[in-house]
């Protein structure tokens, strides 16, 4: 295993100038995993964290047959996978692939077993030892009530910032697409009819009511493309950029305020299993076919000079990759949800280590699906309009002058096979992975349904977006309705409607606002808004480290502490040094500041043509917003260390600290 | 073979929640005894009342992430 898993890897490091086999990606990836799940964490699980398979676990102690249930540790595992991996692990690697196909592949297997594996399985053991607490509530027992206070702004901030950017990615998908929008507008009405279905006429059959939503939706694929045929009714869903992102800011909005059982909670299983199902396809279709990588190891966008997005390899390529090898919001999940469901701590690798390298997996399938593409045609979908010219004749010449090959004749014909008029400036990551994976599908199950292959992709990442942006805004709504609570009682009463409706009102104008600079933005809005999802995802995840490694400290188990230790001081390193460069930077594609004076001195001097002077004001103060945002993150990730720190300190001094909130041992009955 | 695919199914139904209503009335049924000590011995939920409350209660918290 260590030798094939080594041979993999140096083939993939050590191949030059010659395309290689996606295989290789599969194969190291399967190997490191394997290895890492098999030593490291079980070094963890047995000598750091002292797994005690006779002690009762909270869901065994607590049973009450509603939320706490001892449960099969598969089923645990189903629900932790699909809790945590959404579209943050496919489009951080599309977007990362701008450097090339090695600096993202490297990170996504060293963070995910060495950080984001060890970060959740940790998390789960402590919240299991506390009676399923939330990572917020453990911050505020165990560290002190600032770490509390960092966790829950930071949740919520990276929530609104997480809900603008994957807005921003199905609005670039459906711009100018009557087939991609019509199928995407669908899955609205097709989960109604599931909603209706579970909860009125066959109550609680959860089953049967998926499957015909699965059946509806795959229906509405085809549907999409004979709506797309027809002249009459294709016009009916052909919208600008800017319309799209109204239309999915009233849904936002009228989604929070729904009953969840009308359009969540049915959207969810249809994603759910849609996802689980596509995600098996893309893994047996790589295995028969075998594609091969086109993209280089390493392009000269290292030097921060990247269509995508402005900076140099390090630190961005840790940035833009958060889900996949590492993401806090992995802790929120592995906190307070599925610790509830755990039958015996024994579980506890399986689940928290494992389910993150599944998640590992799934990023490099993403990696994949984007550099089996020429890179002259990754570079066409992905780079905005600002970056490399309107027309698509510029496009092609500045992709050409890079010493990529792509013509617009190539374009154009892609984009037919793929039943769209035009693919260029597509930014976001999800036309470029549905495009990879309608070819790898394409060549594997019979090439002649390209189309339809690209638009199931596109359906696939819309509607788990869309539950990602319903189930965001429902909980951004109960947040601030809890911190708003604390001013006035009222208002924290979660189901009082004019509270629903101004709070939600509140959290779908935070997203709204960023969504629609997103969209005015010439640069595309990506560039600047999924660094800053970064940041903050990377900052939370700084502050699970935090916690965990302040619970390890108290524990006594000093010597042990770098497994959270190490992780969390990388990721201070990077998350630090990319807020620096994003506020400070001199170059107008990173640096924030840099850019907003960039802008007020061009359009002071009457330099911008008319349709650009019109928003600038507008981008000029959403720079300047972004920059103090970034400030922010950086501010509350130092407290909570130097919080940490404080307590190590005290520790050492033997000075009282909070006590450990574990609870007492109970003999497993079960 | 036949009581594998029995296993994959019944695992099927519990990771979607298909079988939550049958959990709900086995707990109710196994911790009967207590209700009656504690002289609340409501009968239970119907599986139309227990599968509004189960849905209500998986949406108030972060179950999805990004």
């Amino acid at each position: 295993m260590a030798v094939l898993g080594a041979a993999a890897i140096s083939a993939i490091a050590l191949n030059r100038g010659e395309s290689i086999s996606a295989l290789w990606f599969i194969a190291a990836a399967a190997c490191v995993y394997a290895i890492a799940y098999r030593f490291y964490a079980a070094w963890i699980a047995a000598t750091v964290l002292t797994i005690d398979e006779t002690r009762a676990t909270p869901a065994e102690r607590l049973n009450n047959g509603r939320d706490f249930i001892p449960t099969n540790k598969w089923v645990v595992f189903g629900h932790h996978f699909a809790a945590i991996a959404g579209p943050g692990p496919l489009v951080g690697p599309t977007l990362a692939a701008q450097f090339g196909y090695l600096p993202g592949t490297l990170w996504i297997l060293i963070g995910a077993v060495l950080g984001g594996a060890v970060q959740d399985m940790v998390t789960l053991f402590f919240s299991t030892r506390r009676n399923a607490r939330s990572l917020g509530q453990m911050a505020r027992d165990e560290i002190g009530p600032i770490g509390g206070a960092a966790a829950l702004i930071g949740t919520f901030l990276i929530m609104i910032i997480l809900i603008a950017v994957l807005g921003l990615v199905v609005v670039n998908a459906m711009k100018h697409s009557p087939w991609a929008t019509s199928t995407v507008a669908a899955t609205i009405p097709i989960a109604m009819i599931v909603g209706f279905y579970m909860r009125v006429f066959r109550p609680g059959r959860v089953l049967e009511a998926t499957l015909l939503g699965v059946i509806l939706l795959l229906l509405a694929v085809v549907g999409g493309g004979w709506i797309d045929h027809s002249e009459s009714l294709r016009g009916l869903f052909d919208h600008e950029g800017l319309t799209l992102a109204w239309v999915i800011i009233a849904y936002g909005f009228a989604a929070a305020v729904m009953p969840v059982w009308l359009l969540l909670a049915p959207r969810d299983y249809l994603s759910t299993f849609v996802k689980l199902g596509t995600v098996t396809l893309l893994a047996v279709a790589i295995i028969i076919l075998q594609p091969h990588i086109h993209m280089p190891a390493v392009t000269q966008f290292v030097d921060g000079t990247g269509p995508i997005f402005g900076g140099k390899l390090f630190p961005f390529v840790f940035i833009s990759i958060a889900c996949g090898a590492i993401s806090g919001f992995h802790a929120l999940i592995a906190s307070g949800t599925t610790p509830k469901l755990l039958t015996s701590e024994r579980d506890i690798r399986m689940i928290g280590y494992g389910a993150m390298l599944l998640e590992g997996f799934v990023a490099i399938m993403a990696m994949i699906a984007a550099t089996v593409l020429e890179p002259g045609v990754f570079f066409a979908i992905n780079s905005p309009a600002g970056v490399v010219g309107k027309e698509a004749v510029d496009a092609i010449a500045k992709i050409n002058s890079w010493g990529f090959a792509v013509t617009v004749e190539q374009m154009n014909q892609l984009a037919k096979d793929m039943g769209e008029s035009s693919l260029f400036a597509r930014t976001g990551g999800a036309p470029s992975l549905a495009v990879g994976m309608a070819s790898i599908f394409g060549h594997a199950f019979g090439k002649g349904m390209l189309a339809l292959w690209y638009h199931f992709a596109i359906m696939f990442e819309a509607i788990f977006i869309l539950t990602t942006l319903d189930a965001g805004t429902r909980v951004g709504r109960f947040m601030l309705q809890d911190m708003l609570g604390n001013i006035w009682p009222k208002i924290g009463k979660t189901s009082w409607m004019p509270s629903v409706v101004f709070t939600s009102g509140l959290v779908v104008a935070g997203w709204g606002y960023f969504l629609y600079i997103g969209v005015i933005d010439p640069n595309g809005g990506v560039n600047i808004l999924w660094p800053l999802f970064g940041i903050a995802n990377q900052m939370l995840a700084a502050i699970a480290l935090c916690v965990a490694t302040g619970i390890l400290v108290k524990s006594g188990k000093l010597k042990y502490a770098w497994i959270t230790g190490l992780p969390l001081t990388w990721l201070v390193i990077v998350t630090s040094t990319a807020a620096w460069q994003k506020i400070f930077s001199e170059d107008v594609r990173v640096g924030f500041f840099a850019a907003a004076n960039d802008l007020s001195a061009k359009l002071a001097a009457g330099m911008l043509p008319p349709e650009k002077a019109a928003v600038a004001p507008h981008l000029i103060f959403n720079q300047q917003l972004d920059a103090y945002l970034t400030m922010f993150f950086v501010a509350v990730l130092w407290v909570v260390i130097l919080d940490m720190l404080r307590v190590t300190l005290r520790y050492l001094a033997g000075k009282p600290l909070l006590p450990l909130t574990e609870t007492a041992y109970v003999a497993v009955k079960i | 073979m036949l009581n594998k695919l029995k296993m994959v199914w019944k695992n099927i139904r519990r990771l979607s929640g298909d079988d939550a209503y049958e959990q709900y009335l086995q707990h109710y049924l196994q911790h009967q005894a207590e209700h009656v000590v504690l002289e609340n011995a409501e009968p239970p939920l119907s599986r139309e009342a227990f599968f509004k409350e189960w849905q209500d209660k998986k949406w108030k918290g972060i179950k999805r992430c990004c």
